[in-house]
């Protein structure tokens, strides 16, 4: 007698009524009443085909629940728990697996001193002090890299080239002096370029604003919100604020550069944790279109460091702002909340990670004195080196990374049902933390967790309310 | 599907693939097949081990238990029969001489009784 289960999901309700987030093939379900029904009565229980619909059966036609269970195990939500588990699957990625997009660390330097910067804190991995890597990238190593990109690319059509740092910047000349040569050779290559940049904005002129429209490139500004926040640990290295340095700047950039929608990106850390006060301030008050949020990225113990209280603050934030951006969508209105926005995205496609991010697979950085590393995060880090813009990618390096770091090798995870989307996290996160990119980052499982419930309800309210507004997700 | 909706796109594509290849347990939902198709679409497909009740390396594969070709091991689902009994190694069916004589008692015919032929838990 094979008695039934139930299969891996995360159950979540919306607009009414139940879904299932099914793990780890990451497909969305709504079910009807006989489904709901037979997911309730086999929950904490395995129950023999009969004995599930004697339990179920008064409250609907037996041949309904008979086909809502062959439906149930069909999509793997419920399974006979006699059958073995099937087992985690390791693909590693065929190799050569194209190259999408180079990170140029186009410098090491930086105006600002940061007081949580992962750069030069005591968590910095990448000897960047020392004199190990020149302090800014030369015009003959950015053209490497883009050199790189190209034959790495393979058949891709759109290729991207983003600028970091350091203060981005610092390096204009060979910045402004690379653009066109990748259009230039993308161009030669049959493929199209895109750009973009991150920067502090307290060096922006109105040339580089200029050019930025001209050359359609997208630009990310770093900023933690208003001025007593911002100039909390975004000062000079005299530590003067930056708040006053950058706001004309960055005013001026959203005025004269609309081509490309204008991000902040935000770093959360315990003194400047208020998400809803710093969303309203750089959209209403400053003008920017989109707005994301990310914890920062310490070693545990660092003053400024979030501990468990201040996770807990910030996903109380976060579902108030994912509150707002919600009404937003439902009404078919633009919220410039990324974080809900990205993880609507992957959520819509089904997305199930073998791996964090694309470090290493489809993107790399490149470090200023032209070392490929996993992303801008380890580019330089000798540890982390995955070939050169001249050698190209080191296949064997990668294949022995995706091998190390396959989401089938981090047996945390393995009971996780937001794993599909998490995978571990970040790299670098992990690497500050633990002291390897392999280790789950185990600290932040149950914000993760939250996080994702959270939008996977609004996802499920959207997909009731407006399904329209999830189309944006297909192209 | 009547009872579930499909909602996102991974969902869509699932739905899709269950309908265009229906399996026996969606008629049942009692028998699982030992040896899956091809692997994921993006890997080069493995090679095809059979599975049987022996190693490869064993009697049974290469040779039958006589030397000759005529009664090679099959994989255990089209051989569940010629394991039982006949075979030296009766590893993968249950041992009708001590504990389960009747195991096959419900099975009369084996093209058309297979499914009444339960799990044995000794």
């Amino acid at each position: 007698m094979s008695l039934l289960g139930l299969g891996e999901f995360h159950q979540f309700d919306a607009a009414g009524r139940r879904f299932l987030y099914l793990v780890p093939s990451a497909a969305v379900f709504a079910l009807d009443d006989p489904a709901h029904a037979v997911i309730d009565t086999l929950h904490g229980h395995r129950l023999s085909r009969e004995a599930l619909l004697a339990s179920v059966s008064p409250r609907f036609p037996e041949a309904d629940i008979e086909e809502t269970l062959a439906e149930l195990e069909q999509v793997r939500a419920v399974r006979s728990v006699a059958a073995p588990l099937p087992p985690m699957p390791t693909i590693i990625p065929l190799t050569p697996f194209p190259l999408t997009t180079a990170v140029l660390n186009v410098t090491n330097q930086c105006n600002l001193s940061c007081g949580y910067c992962y750069e030069y804190s005591e968590d910095k991995i990448v000897d960047t002090t020392n004199g190990a890597q020149p302090k800014f990238m030369s015009e003959e190593t950015a053209r490497k890299s883009v050199d790189m990109l190209m034959r790495e690319a393979g058949d891709i059509q759109v290729v991207h080239v983003s600028f970091f740092g350091g203060e981005t910047l610092m390096n204009y000349p060979v910045l402004s002096r690379v653009v066109p040569y990748a259009r230039e050779q993308a161009a030669a290559h049959g493929k199209r370029v895109e750009f973009n940049l991150t920067t502090n904005a307290t060096l922006l002129t109105g040339e580089m604003i200029g050019f930025f429209a001209e050359h359609d490139i997208s630009v990310t500004v770093s900023i933690d919100g208003p001025r007593e926040m911002q100039d909390k640990f975004r000062v000079f290295h005299d530590g003067r604020g930056s708040y006053d340095e950058l706001l004309p700047r960055v005013r001026e950039l959203l005025r004269r550069h609309q081509s490309r929608p204008i991000g902040a990106r935000v770093t959360l850390t315990a003194q400047v944790n208020d998400v809803v006060a710093i969303y309203h301030h750089l959209t209403e008050e400053i003008g920017f279109q989109e707005v994301g949020f990310a914890p920062v990225t310490t070693s545990p113990g660092r003053d400024h460091a979030l501990n468990g209280a201040g996770f807990d603050q910030m996903v109380t934030q976060f579902e108030t702002l994912a509150g707002e951006f919600l009404e937003a969508a439902a009404a078919g209105r633009h919220h410039g909340f990324s974080n809900v926005s990205e993880t609507l995205s992957e959520i819509h496609k089904g997305v199930s990670k073998a791996y964090p991010c694309g470090a290493g697979l489809g993107l790399v950085g490149v470090s200023t004195g032209g070392d490929i590393g996993l992303c801008h995060r380890f580019a330089g880090s000798d540890d982390h080196k995955l070939g050169s813009v001249e050698d190209g990618i080191d296949r064997d390096a990668q294949t022995a990374f995706l091998e190390d770091n396959h989401i089938a090798n981090k047996t945390d995870c393995h009971t996780c049902w937001a794993r599909p989307l998490c995978s571990g996290g970040c790299y670098h996160e992990a690497h500050t933390r633990y002291g390897t990119t392999t280790h789950p980052n185990l600290h932040y499982c149950d914000w993760i967790r939250d996080w994702t419930d959270i939008c996977l309800r609004i996802y499920g309210e959207l997909a009731e309310r407006n399904p329209q507004f999830l189309r944006r997700f297909e192209s | 599907m009547r009872h579930l909706k499909a909602i996102n796109r991974k969902a869509v594509r699932i739905v899709d693939t269950v309908t265009d290849r229906p399996t026996v347990a969606a008629a049942g939902g009692d028998v699982v097949a030992l040896q899956e198709g091809p692997g994921p679409p993006q890997q080069p497909e493995g090679p095809h081990i059979p599975l049987g009740c022996s190693l490869v390396f064993s009697p049974g594969w290469e040779a039958d238990r006589n030397g000759g070709t005529a009664g090679l091991c099959q994989p255990v689902e089209r051989d569940l029969f010629d394991c039982h009994l006949g075979c030296f190694w009766p590893a993968h069916v249950p041992d009708q001489l001590n504990h389960s004589p009747d195991w096959t008692s419900t099975c009369a015919a084996a093209q058309k009784d297979w499914r009444k032929i339960d799990l044995i838990f000794p």
